[in-house]
C-alpha cells in the first residue's frame, strides 16, 4: 500500500454491534487523504454500519455498541470530551436515498453552515458548493423553489451540495447512486473526480464498474470482517483472498 | 341448460343484491344522521330568528332568556367558550406538542411503551370524571393561590379541559412527528446540527400540516366540552376576560335547559336550537379543516 | 476551491463557546419536553389519588346495593349501574351489526363515486361534532317524535348514532387489514362477494373489529351529556326492567352528586367514579385480551 498517503481516519480493531449481534467485527481500515476509498461486498455485510461509524450516525440508533477506536489525525472520534456535532463538521453525508430538507433549494445548502456559524457570505458559499456539485446551472433561477420539486438526480446532487457547504475534509457516501438512473449516476461518478482534488471520500457501493471506475482503495467486507484492502487494481486484478476473488469475479465478470 | 344456468345465476345475484343495498343504507345512516340534525337545527333555529333578530342574537351583549327583561345576545355564551378554548389551548397545545416532541424523538421504545398506554387511559377517562377533579382538586387548589376566585370560575374548568385533551393532541402530534422520515434526521444531524436544531427546525416544520390539524381538533374539542365546564365554570352568562369569574359556555348552557323543565315550543326552548346551531357551525367548520389538512398530509409521505 | 477551511482544524475536542451554548439550548429543550411529560403523567397520579381518597370511604356493599337518596350514608348507585348496563347492552345490540355492515360495504362493496366519497367524508366528520349535538338530536327525534320519552331505547338509539362513527372508522382499519391475496384466492375457486366477505373476511377481521366497538362502547358508557339533553337525569329509585323504562346511568348520577354543594355528596361522586372507572377498565381488559388472542392465531 502507498506509505506516502497521510491517513485521515483510521480504525482500529472496531467492533460494532446491534444488541448482541456484531454487525462490524475487528476492523481494521485507514483511509487516505484525497483519495476515494470504496467499501464493498455482498448486502447486510456491515458496510453502511462501518461507514456511519466514521461519523458517529451509529449515534442515533439504541442498544448499538462499539469497541476498539476510530482514530482522527490522531484523536479518537468516541473518546471522551468530543462533541459528534463537532466531528460530523470534519465527515459530511450523503446517503443511500436523497434527503433533502423540505425547504427551498436555498435554505437546503444554507442552513448547516447557518446553524454553525461558519464565516463568510452565505450566498458565495451556496453557490460555491451548488457548482462543486455541478448542480448551480440548473437552479440557479430558482434557489427558492422547493427542493422537493427536483428530480431524483438533483435532489441527490443537492444532497452532495449541502455536504459540500460545510467544508468537512471528508465525505461519506452510502451508495449515492442506488436510487439513481444511469445518466444521473456517470454524472455523480465525474463529480467525484473532481471533488477528489479537495476531499477525502468514502464511498459504499454495490456497483463493482463503480468501485472500479472511480476508487482509487477498495476495502472488501463479508459477514461484518474486513477480507481485503488495498489498492483498487489490485484488489479487482489480483485479490490476495480467495473470498475477494470469488465475489468479485462473480459479480465483475 | 343455457336458460338454467341464466335463472340460477339470477336468483344468486338477487341475493347479493338485496345484502348490498342493506349493507349500502347502513353506511348511509351516518349522511342521513347529518341531514337530520342540519334539518332539525335549521327548522328550529329559523323559528327562533321570527322572533329575536339575528343581530341581536349575534352581537348583544347580554344573555337572559329566562329572566325580564329577556335578552337574547349570544355574544357572552361565545366569550364563555373562548375564556376555555384560550385557556385550555394554553394547557394543551404546549405540553401535548412536547409529549410527543419526547415520544417520538427522545424517548426510548421502554418510556414509549409506558407513556403512550398512560395517555390512552387520560383520554378514555369520561369527562364528568374531569369535572368532579375540577370542583375537587383543581378550584380548591385555584383558591388556595390567588384570593379572588369564584367558587365556579373558567380558570378552572380550563385547565381541566387542557388536560382533558392534551393526550388527543400529543398522540396527533406524535403521529406527524413521526411520519416525518428518519433520512431526514439524519441529513441534518450530518451537518452538524444539535438534536433541538433538529426537531425544532427540520423535524416540526415538516410535520407543520398536522400538528396544525391537532391543534384545531384540541380546539373544536374543548368547544363542544360539556360536563367539566358545567361543573366547575358555572351557569354565570357573564362577557368577561377574568378567568377567575363565573362564566358560562353555550354547552353548558344547553344542558341547564334541559335541566330544568321548559316547556317545549315555547322561546327558550327555542333558544337550545339556536346556541346549538352556533356550536355545531363552528366545530363542524373547523373538523372539515382539520380533516382535509390532515388528509393533505398523508399524501405528503405516502 | 476551496477557500476556507474553517472546520478542518486538525483536533477535535476543544468546543467553541457557540457549540456550548447551542448544546445547552439543546439540553434544556429535551429537560423541558421530559418535564412536560412527567407532568402529564403525573395528572393521570394526581386525579386516581384524590378520586379514591375521597371515593374509598363510601365504597361498599350498601352504596352497590342501595338507590339514590336525600341523605348520603344511605344513597347508592344501584339504579345507575343496572341502567348504564342496560344502555350499553342496547347500544351494542343497535350499533354493533350497523357500524361493521357500514364498514363492509365502504370497504368491500363501495364503488369509487362521488357518494361514497360524501359518507367517507361524512363520517370523519361525525366522528368529531359535540356529543351534545347528539343530545339534542335524540331529545328531537326519539324522545319527542318517536314518542320514547326517557326510556333506556331512547338512550341507547342516542348512544348508537354517537358512536357509529367510531365503530365504522375502526372496522374499516380492521377490514383494510386483511390481506388482499385472502379476497383473491376465495374469489379465484368461483365464491360470491358475500360468501368472500363471510367466510373470510370477516373471521379475519373479527379481533380488530371487536376491539374497536369495545373501546367505542367505553366511550358511550363515560358520556353523560346526550343522556342530560333526553332527560335521563331524574330521580329513579328502581332498576328498569326493560327497554321502555325510564333510567338513570353512572356518569349521570356522578354529575348528580357533583352538582350539589356539600361535601358528603362529593365524595359519593367521587365512590361512583370508582366504579364507573371499574367498568371502564374491565372493558378495556376484555379489549387487550381479544386483541392479544386476535394476534396470536
Ligand atoms: N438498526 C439496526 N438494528 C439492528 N440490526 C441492524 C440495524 N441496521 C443494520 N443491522 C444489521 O447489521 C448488519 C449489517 O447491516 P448494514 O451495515 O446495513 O449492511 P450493508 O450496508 O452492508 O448492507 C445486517 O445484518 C443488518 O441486519
Ligand atoms: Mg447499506
Amino acid at each position: 500500500m502507498n506509505t506516502r498517503d497521510d491517513a485521515v481516519l483510521e480504525a482500529r480493531d472496531v467492533t460494532i454491534r446491534y444488541g448482541e449481534q456484531a454487525a462490524v467485527k475487528n476492523v481494521n481500515l485507514s483511509i487516505y487523504e484525497k483519495k476515494i476509498t470504496a467499501i464493498i461486498g455482498p448486502s447486510g455485510c456491515g458496510k453502511s454500519t462501518l461507514l456511519r461509524s466514521l461519523n458517529r450516525m451509529n449515534d442515533f440508533i439504541e442498544h448499538v455498541t462499539q469497541d476498539g477506536e476510530i482514530l482522527y489525525r490522531n484523536t479518537n472520534l468516541y473518546g471522551e470530551g468530543v462533541d459528534p456535532v463537532e466531528v460530523r463538521l470534519h465527515m459530511g453525508m450523503v446517503f443511500q436515498r436523497p434527503n433533502p430538507f423540505p425547504k427551498s433549494i436555498f435554505r437546503n445548502v444554507a442552513w448547516g453552515p447557518t446553524i454553525n456559524g461558519l464565516p463568510g457570505d452565505i450566498n458565495l458559499r451556496v453557490e460555491r458548493a451548488l457548482k462543486q456539485a455541478a448542480l448551480w446551472n440548473e437552479v440557479k433561477d430558482r434557489l427558492n423553489d422547493s427542493a422537493l420539486n427536483l428530480s431524483g438526480g438533483q435532489q441527490q446532487r443537492l444532497c452532495i451540495a449541502r455536504a459540500l457547504a460545510m467544508e468537512p475534509e471528508v465525505i461519506l457516501m452510502d451508495e449515492p447512486c442506488s436510487a439513481l438512473d444511469p445518466v444521473s449516476t456517470s454524472r455523480i461518478e465525474d463529480l467525484l473526480f473532481e471533488l477528489k482534488q479537495n476531499y477525502t471520500i468514502v464511498i459504499v457501493t454495490h456497483n463493482m464498474q463503480q468501485a472500479s471506475r472511480v476508487s482509487d482503495y477498495t476495502a472488501f467486507m463479508e459477514n461484518g470482517s474486513l477480507i481485503e484492502y488495498g489498492d483498487t487494481d489490485q484488489v479487482f486484478t489480483r485479490p490476495k483472498q480467495k473470498r475477494t476473488e470469488d465475489y468479485v469475479t462473480g459479480r465483475f465478470g | 341448460m343455457n336458460t338454467m344456468t341464466l335463472l340460477t345465476t339470477s336468483k344468486y345475484r338477487w341475493g347479493e343484491a338485496i345484502l348490498r343495498q342493506l349493507f349500502f343504507l347502513c353506511a348511509l345512516i351516518s349522511v342521513l344522521t347529518t341531514v337530520i340534525v342540519i334539518g332539525i337545527l335549521a327548522v328550529e333555529t329559523s323559528s327562533f330568528f321570527q322572533q329575536v333578530s339575528i343581530t341581536d342574537f349575534l352581537f348583544g351583549t347580554e344573555w337572559r332568556p329566562m329572566l325580564e327583561p329577556k335578552a337574547y345576545g349570544i355574544l357572552p355564551l361565545l366569550g364563555g367558550t373562548m375564556l376555555i378554548v384560550v385557556g385550555s389551548s394554553i394547557v394543551a397545545l404546549p405540553v401535548g406538542l412536547a409529549c410527543a416532541v419526547y415520544l417520538s424523538e427522545y424517548a426510548s421504545d421502554r418510556a414509549r411503551n409506558i407513556i403512550k398506554p398512560v395517555l390512552e387511559v387520560l383520554a378514555g377517562i369520561p369527562t364528568v370524571v374531569y369535572g368532579y377533579f375540577a370542583i375537587s382538586f383543581v378550584t380548591p387548589g385555584l383558591r388556595f393561590v390567588f384570593d379572588d376566585v369564584q367558587i365556579f370560575n373558567a380558570a378552572s374548568a380550563a385547565i381541566v379541559v387542557g388536560i382533558m385533551v392534551l393526550p388527543m393532541v400529543a398522540s396527533l402530534c406524535d403521529d406527524a412527528l413521526r411520519s416525518v422520515p428518519l433520512s431526514l434526521r439524519e441529513g441534518a444531524y450530518s451537518v452538524g446540527a444539535t438534536s433541538y436544531e433538529v426537531t425544532a427546525r427540520v423535524v416540526v416544520p415538516a410535520a407543520l400540516s398536522g400538528i396544525f390539524a391537532a391543534f384545531v381538533l384540541a380546539v373544536s374539542r374543548a368547544i363542544g366540552e360539556t360536563m367539566a365546564v358545567t361543573l366547575a365554570a358555572g351557569a354565570t352568562p357573564n362577557l368577561t376576560l377574568n378567568p377567575l369569574e363565573s362564566i358560562q359556555t353555550m354547552t353548558a348552557y344547553i344542558v341547564q335547559v334541559s335541566l330544568g323543565d321548559t316547556p317545549s315550543g315555547g322561546l327558550a326552548y327555542k333558544t337550545l336550537f339556536a346556541v346549538a346551531s352556533v356550536l355545531f357551525t363552528i366545530t363542524l367548520v373547523m373538523n372539515l379543516l382539520a380533516n382535509k389538512v390532515m388528509r393533505k398530509y398523508q399524501e405528503v409521505y405516502e | 476551491m476551496k477557500t476556507s477551511p474553517s472546520s478542518n482544524g486538525e483536533s477535535l475536542g476543544h468546543r467553541s463557546a457557540s457549540l456550548r451554548r447551542r448544546h445547552l439550548i439543546a439540553a434544556l429543550f429535551k429537560a423541558l419536553c421530559i418535564g412536560f411529560t412527567l407532568f402529564a403523567v403525573s395528572v393521570l397520579g394526581l386525579l386516581i389519588a384524590q378520586v379514591g381518597a375521597d371515593g374509598l370511604p363510601w365504597l361498599d356493599t350498601q352504596f352497590l346495593n342501595n338507590f339514590p337518596s336525600r341523605f348520603p350514608e344511605k344513597a347508592g348507585i344501584k339504579s345507575a349501574l343496572y341502567g348504564t348496563l342496560w344502555v350499553v347492552s342496547l347500544t351494542a345490540l343497535i350499533a354493533l351489526p350497523m357500524g361493521v355492515l357500514a364498514a363492509i360495504y365502504l370497504e368491500d362493496y363501495a364503488p369509487a363515486s362521488r357518494l361514497t366519497r360524501v359518507i367517507e367524508i361524512n363520517i370523519a366528520n361525525l366522528a368529531g361534532v359535540p356529543s351534545i349535538v347528539y343530545g339534542i338530536l335524540g331529545l328531537a327525534i326519539f324522545v319527542r317524535f318517536f314518542g320514547l320519552e326517557r326510556s333506556v331505547l331512547a338512550g341507547a338509539m342516542t348512544m348508537s348514532l354517537l358512536i357509529l362513527p367510531v365503530i365504522i372508522i375502526s372496522s374499516k382499519e380492521a377490514i383494510r387489514a386483511v390481506p388482499s391475496s385472502i379476497r383473491l384466492a376465495a374469489y379465484a375457486v368461483g365464491a360470491t362477494q358475500w360468501q368472500v366477505v363471510r367466510s373470510h373476511v370477516l373471521p379475519a377481521a373479527i379481533p380488530g373489529i371487536l376491539t374497536g366497538v369495545i373501546l367505542a362502547l367505553s366511550r358511550a358508557i363515560g358520556e353523560t351529556a346526550p343522556l342530560i339533553m333526553i332527560g335521563a337525569l331524574t330521580y329513579v329509585a328502581f332498576t328498569p326492567e326493560g327497554p321502555m323504562d325510564e333510567f338513570t346511568a353512572l356518569p349521570i348520577q356522578i354529575f348528580n352528586w357533583a352538582s350539589r354543594p356539600q361535601a358528603e355528596f362529593h365524595e359519593l361522586a367521587a365512590a361512583g367514579i370508582i366504579v364507573l372507572l371499574v367498568v371502564l377498565l374491565t372493558m378495556n381488559a376484555l379489549a387487550v385480551f381479544i386483541r392479544y388472542k386476535g394476534t396470536q392465531k
